[in-house]
């Protein structure tokens, strides 16, 4: 082979290799392009206001509103934040501020299990030990906002503790250094100094955990109760954007199906302005 | 409050945390193991369900959960490594690998759930797939890109610099380096995050319920409808079919997930080891 062909060959390989990292690009196009193509003319056809701000979800009666599982998505990712917020929060800065390097290698390689457990499973034990204790001791049925908000603040755990901890880490030594030499204690270091430089990357954490939170299905379709109203206690069942989808899907057709892809539009939209913000979050500081 | 009380009442809150957090770890793992592994014999792996999963075992479940996850590496394993290799060897950090890591990480959130929608309508309706390992395959393939191409990066940088300066200069064109050089240095780390979406892609139910469908035979072609393993627990439990048979099945997914997952763990730790 001559100079030349190599030179060729090369610069063909290269070409190859550039029409192969547009893949994930072009998956992502093509799923917008799919759902939107699906769900659209029906979102045209029942109006926009009739969709999103209707409470009457009735596929069989010409009824397409999803005003209340827009809530119900709304209140279930800000109640798993509330309670996968705080606890990996908690985790991480103990993890990284207060564990030996020791303690550290063994905790942080176990709470990422907790990533590896499928959601059904989740789900399932939600049912069988969380849903009648939250029945017995607070009321209503049980597969309720508040149950579902529990299952998901765990699930969200390990996005939360793996970002933030890396975010955790990043803080140079000689900012902590800085803070001792001033007389701080290590928790005033930690509160003053170390979660406040490491603010953006926390808030990346928080956000990213929520876009878990308000995607995942079938843990919430078994622990929510699936009901078709507005949740006005953290006691009542639930249906969120993504029950919706999956519980109908299997014998929906026509506009009853088109209008699930409707649902997928508007959960697209929620979880990529999440995805935005996070990267907005994750881009603001950088220590070099 | 002092600052000496502040810092005990902070340091026992984040213990508490980290403690509680491990205790539904354990808790999970313990209360799946405990009910499922009494109920799996030999007969339970090796036996077809019976009577929609009452009787019988889950055979033709594991055959086509391992038949949908061959399927989906084949098909993501190149397109992520390619990716890798593209962004790492081929270019300079510019715009290209800018948009490329954002369609990345924006793949990488988008709910399992929607994957179904678009795999459904895409291969089982427009494409007229069926419900197939085919359909199924690719659209768990899209789910484990965004998981193989990080990875995989990783791998690739962590390979030291001097390696390619010495092919370059013992006149090897890039090809070569990549080939015979790169890729052998980097495949412990690559493997590492092939295994870990293995994990991920065994538990996933949303997806391939609505591509890979819910049938109980065993598939034989890339055209035939199965039932994996997640789904079929998610069947079982919902539908209350038999609670023995789902905490069996449930114990089979746990125990095959945390095996892959520590052996990952293991791998990587080996291979970061060894670049010290």
């Amino acid at each position: 082979m001559s100079a030349a062909d190599i030179k060729r060959r090369e610069k063909l390989i290269q070409r190859i290799f550039l029409v192969i990292a547009f893949s994930s690009l072009f998956s992502l196009f093509l799923i917008a392009l799919f759902i939107f193509v699906e769900g659209l003319p029906m979102i045209w056809k029942v109006g926009l206001k009739d969709f999103l701000l209707s409470t009457r979800w009735a596929p069989t009666k010409g009824h397409f509103g999803i005003f209340a599982m827009i809530v119900s998505s709304f209140w279930v990712t800000i109640g798993a934040l509330l309670f996968g917020g705080p606890l990996g929060l908690m985790c991480s800065i103990f993890l990284v501020e207060f564990a030996s390097s020791k303690v550290r290698a063994i905790i942080k390689p176990a709470l990422e299990l907790l990533a590896g457990i499928p959601s059904v499973v989740y789900g399932f034990l939600g049912v069988v030990y969380l849903v009648p204790l939250v029945r017995d001791y607070l009321g209503g049925p049980g597969l309720s906002l508040l149950t579902s908000c529990i299952i998901l603040g765990i699930m969200i755990l390990p996005t939360v503790i793996s970002i933030s901890v890396d975010s955790l880490v990043a803080v140079p030594d000689s900012y902590r250094e800085a803070a001792f030499s001033l007389g701080a204690t290590r928790w005033q270091t930690t509160h003053m100094v170390t979660v406040h430089a490491a603010k953006s990357g926390i808030i990346t954490a928080l956000v990213l955990g929520m876009g878990r939170a308000v995607g995942e299905t079938m843990a919430v379709i078994m622990i929510a109760g699936n009901a078709l109203k507005i949740p006005l206690s953290p006691l009542d069942p639930i249906r969120t954007l993504t029950s919706n989808i999956a519980l109908e899907m299997g014998y929906a057709s026509g506009l009853h199906r088109q209008a699930l892809f409707a649902t997928g539009i508007v959960l697209f939209f929620f979880v990529m302005a999440l995805n935005l913000i996070a990267t907005a979050f994750a881009r603001r500081k950088r220590f070099k | 409050m002092t600052p000496r009380r502040a810092e005990h009442i902070a340091i026992g809150l984040m213990v508490s945390g980290a403690f509680l957090a491990l205790a539904i770890l354990f808790f999970i793992i313990a209360v799946i193991m405990v009910k499922g592994l009494p109920h799996i014999t030999a007969r339970f792996l090796l036996d077809n369900p019976m009577d929609m999963g009452r009787a019988g075992g889950i055979f033709s479940t594991i055959v086509s959960t391992i038949y949908l996850l061959v399927v989906s590496l084949v098909i993501a394993i190149p397109l992520g490594v390619g990716t890798a290799i593209y962004l790492t060897e081929y270019t300079e950090e510019g715009k290209i690998t800018k948009i490329v890591r954002f369609g990345t990480e924006c793949l990488a959130g988008v709910p399992s759930i929607i994957l179904g929608l678009f795999g459904f309508i895409l291969f089982v309706i427009k494409l007229g797939f069926g419900w197939s390992v085919l359909s199924g395959g690719i659209s768990l393939a899209i789910m484990i890109l965004p998981v193989i191409i990080r990875t995989s990066e990783e791998a690739i940088k962590s390979v030291p610099q001097a390696f390619r300066d010495v092919n370059e200069v013992l006149g090897g064109s890039k090809w070569q380096g990549v080939t015979r050089l790169v890729l052998p240095n980097a495949a412990p780390g690559i493997l590492t995050g092939v295994i870990l979406s293995v994990g991920r892609g065994i538990g996933e139910t949303a997806v391939v319920i609505f591509t890979l469908g819910t049938s109980l035979r065993t598939p034989f072609s890339i055209f035939d409808s199965g039932r994996s393993m997640a789904v079929h627990f998610y069947i079982l439990a919902r539908e209350g079919i038999s609670m023995s048979n789902a905490y069996a099945t449930a114990a089979v997914l746990v125990f095959s997930i945390l095996i892959i997952n520590i052996f990952s763990y293991y791998l990587m730790h080996r291979f970061v080891e060894g670049r010290r």
